[in-house]
This record gives C-alpha cells, sequence and structure tokens, in this order.
C-alpha cells in the first residue's frame, strides 16, 4: 500500500518536523497569551507581519539572526497594541483581536506594496540553511528529520522546553499562571496584574511572528501575501487541543503537520480520484474536530478573556 | 482626647487622614481618619455599606482614594499601588480571600516575594520557611495541598500566612469571620491573640459586635462613609456601640403568630449534583408552609446556593421529590418556577437579578416578558411595560433618574426594591429570599424585611437564606441550619438561642474527611 | 492607570468620542501616507473625491456598500447576542452558490418568485453555516470565533472544488468560474447603465427589519439579554442556547444575503475573488455602527467610500490601496477605544 509506505519515507518524518516548527513558535506564543488571562486573536496578523519584517530585513542586507530579532520586535509592537486594549483598557479580546489581525495584515501589504511597488514575483532571499548535527542526523527515518533541519527548527524545539519552564519552575511563570486564573490574587501580592500580563502578551506575540518568519526565511525563501493562510487560527485550536500545556502543545503541533505532511503526499497517490482541495481542507477540519474533542476537558484558564481593571468594585 | 491619651503610651503603626472616596454620587467615604497604634487592634466596626471595605482596599492600594494622606510606621505611601502598601509592612486578609485556587499553598504565599526575573523559584527554601512560621503561630496548613482542596477555614490561614509570610507588622482583616463557623472563629482570635502579643498591630473590620467587643483594644465606627465614634473597647458597653452603628434607634418589627395554610413546597429526599459546586444538596427535606417564614441559617458556601438554584429553577433535581402545591412539575426551569408563582430573589442582585447595561424598564419584565401582558405576537408592548416599571416605581419608593437609565447606574438599595417590585407584583405564593439584604443599608434592610412579613401577613410562603444569624432571628417564624449540603431538625422561633444556632453550623466535617468523601 | 465607570453618558460626549476616534485613524494613516511619499491631505481629498465626487463615484460606493450593509447586520446581530461570528465570509459564499444553482437552472419562473427563491434559499444555507458553530457552542462549548474562522477556510477551498468541478463553466476558458446566472435572475440595476442595483434597496429594508427585531420584539430582548448578562437572562428564564441558536440563523441569512446580491446583482457569477473580505470587513461596519442596524448602513457606506476611494487615490498617487484596508482595521480599534471612552473615565494614578 503507496499510501502506507508514506510514513516510511524520510521526507515525510523531515517535512512533518519543518511543517511543525512555525506552529510550534506560533502555538507557545498564543499559549503564554492564553495563561496569563489573555486571548490573542491578533496571530494571524502578528504572523503575516513577521513573516514579512523577517524577511525584508534580509533582504535590504541584514543578517539572518537580525531578521528573526526584527520580526519578533515587530510581533512585539503589535502585541503591545492589542495588550494596551485588552489590558489595562479592559476591551473585547474578540474584537481588538481581530482588529489586530486586521491592522497587522494591512499595515504589512501596505508596507510592503510601498517597498517594492514593481515586483510582480517576489524576490527571493537566502534562507536559514540546515544545520546537520553530527552522528545524530545519520539515525535512520528520524535522524534527519530531527538533527539536519535548519537552527530555527532547533530553537522551536528548545522554546517548548524553556516555556515549560518558566511557567512552572520561575516567579515570572507562577505569576503568568496565577494572573490567569486569579488575577485579584496578583494584585494583593503588589504585582501589578498589567505588567504581568502586557509582558506575557508582548512576549508571546514575538514568538508568533518567529514562527511567521520561519515561514519566509527557512521554510521558504519569499515574502507572498496569503502566506499565513490560517496557521495563526490553527494554533489557537492546538492551544486548546494542548489543553494550555506545552508538551501537549508540542505534540498536538507535531500530529498537525504530520497529518499535513502526510495528505501533500496522499495528493501524489490518489489525487486524482479526490480533488486535492479536500486534501488542503483536511488540516482546518482536523482543527475543528480536535476542538470539539477537547473542549470537554479543557482545562482553561479561569480568567481568560475576563478583564481585569483595578479598583473595580 | 482618646488617641491622645494613646499616642502618650505607644507609637503609631498607621495612620490615614482625610480618607475621601466616591464612587459616582456616591461617598463611599467621607473625610475618613483612622489612626493604628503599635501591638494595638482597632476593630472598625459598621453596617454593611458603611465604607470598612471601600478604606481597607483604599489602604491597601486596590482603589485610589479621591483625597487624603496615608502614613505607616511614619512614613507616607503612594496612593493606589499595593506594592507600596506591602512594603511598607501591610498584611491584608480578603473577605474574598485572594488566592489562586488551581495552585498549592506553597506558590500562593510565594507569588509576588521572589524577583520575577529570577530563572528559579526557590521553593524548597520557602517551603521551609513557610513551615517553620506555619507552626510558630499556629496556623497549621501543608504547603503542597492544592489551594482548592482545602476548607474555607484553611483557605483564611493560608492568606494569614501569606501576609506574615512577607513580614508583615499590620494585619488587616476583613470581615474574616464571615465565612468561619464559630468554632474556626475562635480559633482563629486565638490566632490573633499571639500574634499581637508579638508586637503586631491590627485592624479587624467586622459588622458583628459582639466579636469586635471580644478582639479589639478600640472600636471605631463608621456610618455612611464617616467616622461616627471612637471608643475605648473596655470603657465602652454593646448599646453604646449599637447605637453609634445604626444611628437612630431602629424598631425590631413587631412579629404577629403566623397564620398558617396549606403546604407551598414540598421538598423529600432531594439532592442535586451540580458540578460548578462544591457542595450540593444531600438528601434534604423541607416543607414550606403558606403564612409561614423559614430562615435557613448557615455559614456560607454549605449548600445554600444549590437550595437557592434548586428552587429558583437554575438546576434540577437529581434525586427526590419537590412537589408545588402537591404537584410534581414535569420540567423545571426559571420560567416554569415563576409561573408556579415562586418569586426569587437572588443572592447577587445585580449580576444574577439584572441586567446591568439594560434600562429599568426593561428589566423590570425580565421574567414576564413572554407573557400576554407585556409581549403580542412575538411583538414586546411597550406600554404595559412602561406602565408596570411606574407603577413599581411608585410603590416601592425605588430612586431612579428615570425608566431609562441603566440599572446598573442605580444603588444596591434601590435595585433591591426593583426586585421586590418586579417578584411580588402578582402576589407570589412563595417567595425564596437568597441573601436579601446583604450590603444594603439599615433603612433598606428594614425595608426590605417589612415587605418580606406583609407577604407573609397575606399568605405566602417563604424561605429566607441569610449568613446573618440577627437577620434570621427576627423575622423567621422557624429555622433551620443547613451545613455541609444537609438540613438540621426546623425549630421554632425562640426555640433556640445564637449559641444553639452556632454549634448547628459547627456541625462541620473537616476537609480532610470531605475529601475522602468526593471519591 | 484606572479606569473609573462614568455615571451618566452625555450626548455630547457620546458623539465627541466617534468623531475624534475618526480624526485619530485618520492621522494615523496620514502618517503611512507620508511613509509612500505623498500628501496626506491631497490623498485623503483624492479618496474622497473618488468616494463621493461624483454621480459615478457615488454610485460606486453604494453598490460597495450593499454587501457590507449585509455583512454588517450580521455580524451587528450575532455580536449584540455576544455570538462571535467571524465567518460571515463562509456564509456570504454558501449564499453565492446557493445563488448561482438556482439562477443558472432553467426553472421557467416568474423574475420576482425566481429572485425570492433564491434570497431563501441562500440565507437557509448561511444560517445553517453559522448554526453549525453555535450548535458546538451551545452543545461542547467550543469556541465559535476559531471555529466560524476555520469554517472561511474550509468553505472557500470547497467554493474552490466546486468552480473547478460540477460548477465549473464549460465556455470558461478553463477559468474556475461559474456560469452566469439567467437574465430573470438577475437584481435589477437603480440607474440605467450604473452598477448600483436593487440589493442596495433590499440591504435598507433588511436593516429596518434588523432594527425592528432587536428593538421591538420579544426575540430582540432575548438576544440583547443574553448578550449584555448572560447569567442573569439564564436566570430569568430565557432559554440561552435557545437564542443563541437562533440569533446564529438571523446572522448567517443575512451574510449569505451579501453573497446573494453579489452574485445576483452584481457579479452574475461565482469566481474566488467575489468576496475581497467583506465578512472581516462586516466586523468592523458593525463595531462602526455601535452594533446599532441602522447605523450599519451608514458605516457600510463609510467604509465603501474608502475603498472605492482609495482605489481612485491608488490610481492617481501610487499610495498603495491597501491604505483602505489600514484606514479600516485603525478605525475599528480607535471606535473601540471611543466606545470605551464614553463610558468611563481614565484616571492617571
Amino acid at each position: 500500500m503507496e499510501a502506507l509506505e508514506i510514513l516510511l519515507s524520510a521526507s515525510f518524518w523531515i517535512a512533518t518536523i519543518r511543517i511543525a516548527s512555525p506552529l510550534i513558535f506560533a502555538t507557545m506564543g498564543e499559549l503564554l497569551c492564553e495563561r496569563a488571562g489573555v486571548l490573542n486573536l491578533g496571530i494571524e496578523g502578528i504572523m503575516t507581519a513577521g513573516a514579512f519584517a523577517g524577511w525584508y530585513t534580509v533582504y535590504a542586507g541584514g543578517d539572518l539572526w537580525l531578521g528573526v530579532a526584527v520580526a519578533a520586535l515587530t510581533g512585539m509592537m503589535f502585541g503591545l497594541i492589542h495588550g494596551f486594549l485588552t489590558v489595562p483598557l479592559g476591551l473585547s479580546q474578540h474584537v481588538t483581536g481581530i482588529g489586530t489581525t486586521l491592522l497587522a495584515t494591512s499595515i504589512t501589504y501596505f508596507i510592503y506594496r510601498v517597498l517594492l511597488p514593481q515586483e510582480t514575483s517576489p524576490p527571493k532571499i537566502d534562507p536559514f540553511a540546515p544545520l546537520p548535527i553530527p552522528f545524530l542526523s545519520e539515525i535512520p527515518l528520524i535522524g534527519q528529520a530531527l538533527f539536519a533541519q535548519t537552527p530555527l527548527t532547533y530553537l522551536a524545539f528548545i522554546l517548548v522546553g524553556t516555556i515549560a519552564w518558566i511557567l512552572n519552575r520561575t516567579p515570572a511563570g507562577t505569576a503568568i499562571r496565577a494572573v490567569g486564573e486569579n488575577p485579584a490574587a496578583v494584585e494583593s501580592q503588589g504585582i501589578s496584574v498589567t505588567l504581568v500580563r502586557m509582558s506575557a502578551v508582548a512576549v508571546g506575540s514575538a514568538l508568533m511572528a518567529v514562527g511567521g518568519a520561519f515561514l519566509t526565511m527557512s521554510a521558504f525563501n519569499s515574502f507572498f501575501f496569503e502566506m499565513i493562510n490560517g496557521r495563526g487560527w490553527v494554533c489557537i485550536a492546538l492551544v486548546v487541543f494542548g489543553s494550555w500545556k506545552p508538551g501537549k502543545a508540542l505534540l498536538g503541533a507535531i500530529l498537525f503537520a504530520a497529518f499535513d505532511a502526510y495528505q501533500v503526499r496522499l495528493q501524489s497517490v490518489v489525487g486524482n480520484v479526490v480533488p486535492y482541495q479536500v486534501f488542503l481542507m483536511m488540516p482546518y477540519v482536523l482543527s475543528i474536530l480536535a476542538l470539539i474533542v477537547m473542549s470537554r476537558r479543557a482545562g482553561y484558564p479561569k480568567a481568560l478573556m475576563i478583564p481585569y481593571l483595578k479598583g473595580e468594585r | 482626647m482618646i488617641s491622645n491619651k494613646i499616642e502618650g503610651r505607644r507609637d503609631l503603626a498607621l495612620r490615614l487622614s482625610g480618607i475621601t472616596k466616591r464612587f459616582g454620587t456616591l461617598s463611599a467615604n467621607d473625610n475618613v481618619d483612622l489612626s493604628l497604634h503599635k501591638g494595638e487592634v482597632v476593630a472598625l466596626l459598621g453596617e454593611n455599606g458603611a465604607g470598612k471595605t471601600t478604606l481597607m482596599n483604599i489602604l491597601f492600594g486596590h482603589y485610589l482614594a479621591d483625597q487624603g494622606e496615608i502614613e505607616v510606621f511614619g512614613k507616607s505611601i503612594p496612593k493606589g499601588d499595593p506594592r507600596a502598601a506591602l512594603d511598607s509592612g501591610i498584611g491584608m486578609v480578603h473577605q474574598h480571600f485572594a488566592l489562586v485556587e488551581e495552585m498549592n499553598v506553597l506558590e500562593n504565599i510565594v507569588l509576588g516575594t521572589e524577583n520575577l526575573l529570577a530563572i528559579k523559584s526557590q521553593k524548597n527554601t520557602a517551603r521551609e520557611r513557610i513551615r517553620d512560621l506555619s507552626s510558630s503561630v499556629g496556623l497549621d496548613v501543608n504547603p503542597d495541598a492544592i489551594v482548592g482542596s482545602l476548607s474555607v477555614g484553611e483557605k483564611q490561614r493560608v492568606e494569614i500566612l501569606k501576609a506574615l509570610y512577607r513580614g508583615a507588622r499590620i494585619l488587616i482583616l476583613d470581615e474574616p469571620t464571615a465565612v468561619l463557623t464559630p468554632f474556626e472563629a475562635e480559633k482563629l482570635f486565638a490566632t490573633l491573640k499571639v500574634l499581637v502579643s508579638e508586637g503586631l498591630s491590627a485592624i479587624f473590620i467586622s459588622h458583628k459586635l459582639n466579636e469586635a467587643m471580644e478582639i479589639s483594644d478600640r472600636v471605631v465606627v463608621l456610618r455612611k462613609g464617616r467616622v461616627v465614634g471612637e471608643k475605648i473597647t473596655r470603657d465602652s458597653n454593646p448599646e453604646e456601640l449599637t447605637s453609634l452603628m445604626v444611628g437612630a434607634e431602629i424598631e425590631t418589627p413587631e412579629i404577629s403568630a403566623p397564620v398558617l395554610g396549606e403546604v407551598a413546597l414540598d421538598l423529600e429526599n432531594i439532592s442535586t449534583n451540580i458540578p460548578e459546586m462544591r457542595i450540593n444538596l444531600r438528601n434534604v427535606s423541607l416543607s414550606l408552609n403558606c403564612g409561614e417564614i423559614t430562615g435557613l441559617a448557615g455559614v456560607s458556601g454549605n449548600g445554600q446556593a444549590a437550595l437557592a438554584s434548586l428552587i429558583s429553577g437554575t438546576t434540577q433535581v437529581k434525586e427526590g421529590t419537590m412537589r408545588i402545591f402537591g404537584e410534581i412539575p414535569e420540567r423545571w426551569s426559571p420560567k416554569v418556577a415563576v409561573s408556579k408563582s415562586i418569586a426569587r430573589i437572588p443572592e447577587d442582585r445585580l449580576h444574577t437579578g439584572m441586567i446591568g447595561d439594560m434600562s429599568v424598564v426593561e428589566n423590570i419584565i425580565s421574567e414576564k416578558y413572554w407573557t400576554d401582558r407585556f409581549s403580542r405576537f412575538g411583538f414586546l408592548t411597550r406600554q404595559a411595560s412602561e406602565d408596570f416599571s411606574h407603577e413599581v416605581i411608585k410603590n416601592y419608593d425605588v430612586k431612579c433618574p428615570s425608566i431609562e437609565t441603566p440599572v446598573r447606574l442605580l444603588s444596591g438599595g434601590n435595585i433591591q426594591k426593583l426586585i421586590l417590585g418586579r417578584v411580588l407584583d402578582e402576589s407570589p405564593l412563595i417567595i425564596l429570599a437568597n441573601q436579601p439584604t446583604r450590603g444594603l443599608d439599615v433603612g433598606a434592610v428594614a425595608y426590605v424585611h417589612g415587605q418580606l412579613l406583609k407577604a407573609r401577613d397575606r399568605g405566602a410562603a417563604i424561605l429566607l437564606i441569610s449568613d446573618d444569624l440577627e437577620e434570621i432571628l427576627q423575622i423567621s417564624d422557624r429555622i433551620s441550619v443547613i451545613s455541609n449540603g444537609r438540613l438540621s431538625k426546623i425549630t421554632r422561633r425562640g426555640e433556640l438561642g445564637v449559641k444553639e444556632l452556632g454549634a448547628l453550623m459547627t456541625r462541620h466535617v473537616p476537609s480532610s474527611e470531605r475529601l475522602n468523601d468526593a471519591t | 492607570m484606572r479606569l473609573e465607570p462614568r455615571t451618566e453618558t452625555t450626548l455630547i460626549r457620546a458623539v465627541l468620542m466617534p468623531c475624534l476616534a475618526i480624526l485619530v485613524t485618520l492621522i494615523l494613516a496620514g502618517i503611512l501616507v507620508m511613509l509612500a511619499d505623498a500628501s496626506p491631505l491631497e490623498a485623503f481629498s483624492l479618496v474622497l473625491k473618488g468616494a463621493a465626487g461624483s454621480q459615478f463615484a457615488i454610485l460606486e460606493t453604494l453598490t460597495r456598500a450593499t454587501p457590507l450593509i449585509f455583512t454588517g447586520l450580521s455580524v451587528a446581530v450575532a455580536f449584540r447576542a455576544k455570538l462571535w461570528n467571524i465567518g460571515a465570509e463562509a456564509q456570504l459564499y454558501i449564499g453565492a452558490v446557493l445563488t448561482v444553482i438556482i439562477g443558472t437552472q432553467t426553472l421557467g419562473l416568474p423574475p420576482v418568485i425566481l429572485i425570492a427563491l433564491m434570497m431563501i434559499i441562500s440565507m437557509i444555507g448561511g444560517s445553517i453555516m453559522l448554526y453549525g458553530p453555535a450548535l458546538l457552542k451551545t452543545r461542547f462549548g467550543v469556541d465559535e470565533v476559531v471555529t466560524t474562522l476555520l469554517l472561511n477556510f474550509i468553505t472557500l477551498l470547497f467554493v474552490s472544488l466546486l468552480l473547478e468541478g460540477v460548477l465549473k463553466d464549460p465556455m470558461g476558458l478553463g477559468w474556475p468560474q461559474t456560469e452566469t446566472v439567467h437574465g430573470e435572475a438577475r437584481l435589477p440595476r437603480l440607474v440605467q447603465g450604473k452598477r448600483l442595483h436593487f440589493g442596495f434597496v433590499i440591504a435598507l429594508f433588511s436593516s429596518i427589519v434588523v432594527w425592528v427585531i432587536m428593538a421591538k420584539t420579544v426575540l430582540g430582548y432575548e438576544m440583547r439579554a443574553v448578550g449584555h448578562n448572560i447569567v442573569a437572562a439564564r436566570f430569568a428564564g430565557i432559554s440561552v442556547n435557545r437564542v443563541l441558536l437562533k440569533t446564529a440563523v438571523i446572522s448567517g441569512g443575512l451574510a449569505a444575503l451579501a453573497g446573494f446580491s453579489e452574485v445576483a446583482g452584481t457579479k452574475g457569477n461565482l469566481t474566488l475573488d467575489l468576496s475581497p473580505g467583506f465578512g472581516y470587513t462586516g466586523i468592523v461596519v458593525a463595531m462602526l455602527a455601535l452594533l446599532h442596524p441602522i447605523g450599519v448602513v451608514f458605516s457600510a457606506i463609510f467604509i465603501a467610500g474608502v475603498f472605492v476611494g482609495a482605489d481612485a487615490m491608488g490610481r492617481a498617487t501610487g499610495v498603495p490601496s491597501f491604505i483602505a484596508d489600514v484606514i479600516v482595521a485603525i478605525s475599528l480599534m480607535t471606535m473601540v477605544v471611543a466606545i470605551m471612552l464614553t463610558k468611563f473615565r481614565v484616571r492617571f494614578a
């Protein structure tokens, strides 16, 4: 059966990890925001902005890592806008989030057109090259997938551990979790709820932007419109799927990516019987199914989407 | 005069001067002065709504005062900054605990005491310190227990430990006994005495006279946001303090003997299963007769919410039988409850009873908008609801600028009057009054009681659920106590006093046993 | 910084704040225009001219406003009940698909009946599209924001599948597009030789109907109650889930009408670029209108004007027409802040 042989090909696993990487960044970013009690629907737009900012920095002659930093800063800036409106001003996180996505996307497209008015086919950059780790990358089947990726992919995996460490082992992580469960308790201990939530949203948004930048600087080598294509929304589903825990969310991202990589390969096997759109639909359908299955037992942060206004009676 | 005498003896720990705080048109605090000396316990006494909690929230930086100064150990602290208050040595035990239920005791206590940029929490060191601290002051609690699994008394201990862990030298306890059984309250007092003997100062906020007298050196009485009196406790007496608290002498309502009618609501061996509630009803039997007020006393969080939810129609019976005038309702919902002549006065009048952003006229019809009186063919009949609003405003003496005013802008007392007007309009035969006077000023309390008694005298069956034992004793014809989801035997008016009822409330199961029970 | 609720909202403040929001939007957008090496004042006057400077411009703006009125109403209705329908785009496309399917059949019905049939069927389709997520929300607690968003992508792929499959126009030279609907299935033009069509009238009529529903009916009352305070609504005896499902039916149906009107009124057939994000823009339309159904008409015309005007301005100055999307996005943000400032006072500690 050709359909099963796909699973045994190294290229399938390499693709899985590559597809998972941007999702991991963005999912960790969203997870951080939501653990602090802020739903960030700006994710789709922030990823777009990050994808462009990182790519353009390199295109304009910057170093690849500088590109990553610029992307992160760009994401942080939009995160601060979303954070400012939803945390101290306590506005609807739904409406503001959608607004942030519209804003980040439209500004990105506008600036792209201002900077590159004439381009019809998007220019290319030299993206991150794979960095095989000696010996480990020679393990059959998974060696190439796990140990012959670009540095950004390694960073994504390191990030998951870091986020888990921060949330569970550090004072800041305790504050973030507390602020997502009962902000009044945090204020009563002399920590500013606004500060913690804003910081989480800023850092989380930076991670989302790096996730976007992965697409233009590691997975591909140019920026084009609509390239995020709903990945941000998928990440929001992944956070729910992962019950707001970094490890489980990572697993979700890899599962999702494996499915995506699989469907691309399956297309070449059964593509003449089943239209390709059905395959492309699958990731989104899968996300919805994951939400349905997980929402029953999801342990969501109690203060998620509930603004905390200081001095409120 | 009094202050001077004490100042001569002891140093000042805390001084609030000229604190004023307005919420809209309401002056919650009006030029309040308060001082606290080292090693002293001051009771801040006042009726509900007198402005005690507001004052403490200002001191703690949760609210921002419009005017006034705060000085701690001689240094003035910035306004509106909880951090500065904590750092100056103030520790606060909130009435509604400021704890993260999902985290353990240790994390709750340590939260905010470590550098937020540290790469690792020093949990082991902290655990040792908490153990030492809790054994030295007799506040026994396991640092690794998840807070959500603790009993109310244990949670309060965590709150106190939080303050002590930070080295608080001034402890503010906001209505600390409201959630405790009398037994737990005594333990708290003992702890407090130990702490004070070690040099801590404390402000004890309460609306209960006897406990204020028991624990304090000095009493400051607050009424309608102003300080109306300051007395050395041992030189004072309950009568004096009561009249200060209440202002004018209020009359305890004359209660005639009840004229019993038929059984209106009958609960037989009822159990509920509401996942959101920690305590559900367990095998509860209760029948309410027409023409009688049944008071349900108990420490809050012992199943009152489940019972109220059941009678309100928001919860289904899991086991047992509920009869209304002898009939078992086929379906049970708020709508059915209203149509079965049940008047529901909810505990949280602003968030459950009313839709704050909607107007008076829209709220007044919220239970009956679907009846022919207020709508035809799916369209609302505006005139009918306007007429009804004006009628309620007039008959129930509601003060509101217009019937188009959003309800959230009204005072608590006026909101409660609106609710009374709404639910009592068609002379309901069953009335569920859940904490009907909580947070109301004295006048409004008397008004609500008067309305309930009037309804009783015209033959309604009333269930009065209240945390306030005084209230229960005042207007109930018979009394039951709820504890851990179970009801005590019902006693007639006057059979049992405060002490005996208190003992019934304490019949509580330790949390460890409760946990085993749940599994 | 702290927020304190205002005890009263003066009329002046209620008018002034949104005006201030527009002003701030224009200033911020002006900065971006300067980035594109153009003079903001000149650019904005060109936008104004392009949107309302001639009969043609005005008619274009109204044509463009028509689908936005429908999606704006759809969002306004849903958001009023706090049903976060971000899927107007998907509902729009389903409405368009169904309109094309009926409009290309030879049914022999009188035009009025045929058009009514297209409207009703497309509305049913749109309703079903939102009923699903609403059902998932009420049954399983699945957040409808994510499901409706994801459905947008799924629906677009589904439409693409149809356009390359069963609905493909055999005469379309291989382009993914459907056949054009029959002449009697087209909405009549309002002005001879111009694009403005009868869909605009239907949109105006719809906004009045929605206003009546929201303000005068029992259902509207229930929807507002659920939106403002779900706990109190439930306590009062409102069946919250049923209200949310009814809201979904109305909201989904309205969004589908946008698809119907674009196919039957403007385009005649269905392609994958039928909607340049009308569904998403509907969110801004609704928010700018403070979720008021009549206000939606005005904010839709305003936003349509920004888009039409920006196209014209872009051609004249070289400022990318994406500036319109930027203005729309910024105005959403400034407007929500403005609404907040009418209700709260900001105090700095």
